[in-house]
């Protein structure tokens, strides 16, 4: 077995199992820090998919910021106690059994499919941030600018959503 | 490695992520399950932009994050909001338009 193999089921493991974590714990604090280390073994495999500049991002954007932000507002609302109230038992086998059944139908579905394709572990230039950027600022600009005044109104409304009433 | 151990992972986390998001009442554990389920389709994207030599992908990986940003703050605002009003982030509490 090679080492690169090694490596992708350790992280496959890793972040299979802390995505459980995620849905499973009780305390939402707990849950943060799962989904933490399940973006830590996403970006473990972007670094395995020569996709560098990616890695950097998910680590720094979300393990960084999004989730900091989670975390604010959990502290904010005093959420971190263990009494948060369930579903009823029937509910949550409901939520079980069509996920499990949207699982197994799009496994029957790859596996007709006969997608032979092989990601070969050779190193390529793709993910590397000069390569990006020159795609991103050559054919895929205009988008880039739209999500500039995306994220101006983001912030706005955020800003707008979160205030305190005039009254 | 061939591309249907990434299929397969991407969408582990994906249907994990769905079962999160019908199973729990927490409105914030509802949305790190949407947050799960977005970086199990930015993996999938990485993995073909590998399999197919392909810089393009990478860049809608980007901008997935991007609106994802965008979404964070917007959503959390809203949860905020409604813990203000109801002092509770449970969803069962919020339904009010069916009355």
């Amino acid at each position: 077995m090679d080492i690169l193999q090694i490596i992708f089921w350790i992280l496959t493991v890793m972040a299979i199992g802390c995505a459980l974590g995620v849905v499973l714990s009780r305390n939402p604090v707990n849950s943060v820090i799962f989904l933490i280390l399940t973006f830590f073994a996403i970006s473990g495999h972007y670094l395995l998919l020569n996709a560098q500049f990616l890695a950097i991002v998910n680590i720094i954007v979300y393990a960084g910021a999004i989730m900091v932000l989670f975390l604010f507002v959990i502290m904010l609302m005093n959420l971190n106690a263990d009494t948060e109230p369930q579903k009823s038992w029937l509910v949550q086998l409901a939520g079980v059994v069509s996920g499990g059944t949207l699982f197994l139908v799009i496994i029957a579905a790859i596996s007709k499919a006969n997608l032979l394709g092989v990601i070969n572990t050779e190193t390529t230039n793709i993910g590397l941030i000069k390569v990006l950027g020159q795609v991103l600022f050559k054919q895929y600009v205009l988008p880039f600018e739209i999500s500039s005044v995306l994220f101006l109104s983001a912030m706005i409304g955020a800003i707008v959503i979160g205030k305190k009433d005039m009254e | 490695m061939p591309i249907q151990y990434y299929l397969f992972l991407s969408l582990a986390l994906f249907c994990i992520g769905i079962m999160g998001a019908l199973m729990r009442r927490n409105a914030i554990i509802i949305f790190m399950s949407i947050e799960l389920m977005l970086n199990a389709v930015n993996l999938l994207l990485a993995a073909f932009s590998k399999m197919y030599n392909d810089s393009a992908a990478q860049i809608f990986v980007f901008f997935i994050m991007v609106v994802a940003a965008a979404e964070v703050a917007v959503g959390l605002a809203i949860i905020v909001m409604v813990y203000r009003k109801v002092h509770s982030v449970d969803v069962n509490i919020l339904n009010r338009l069916k009355h």
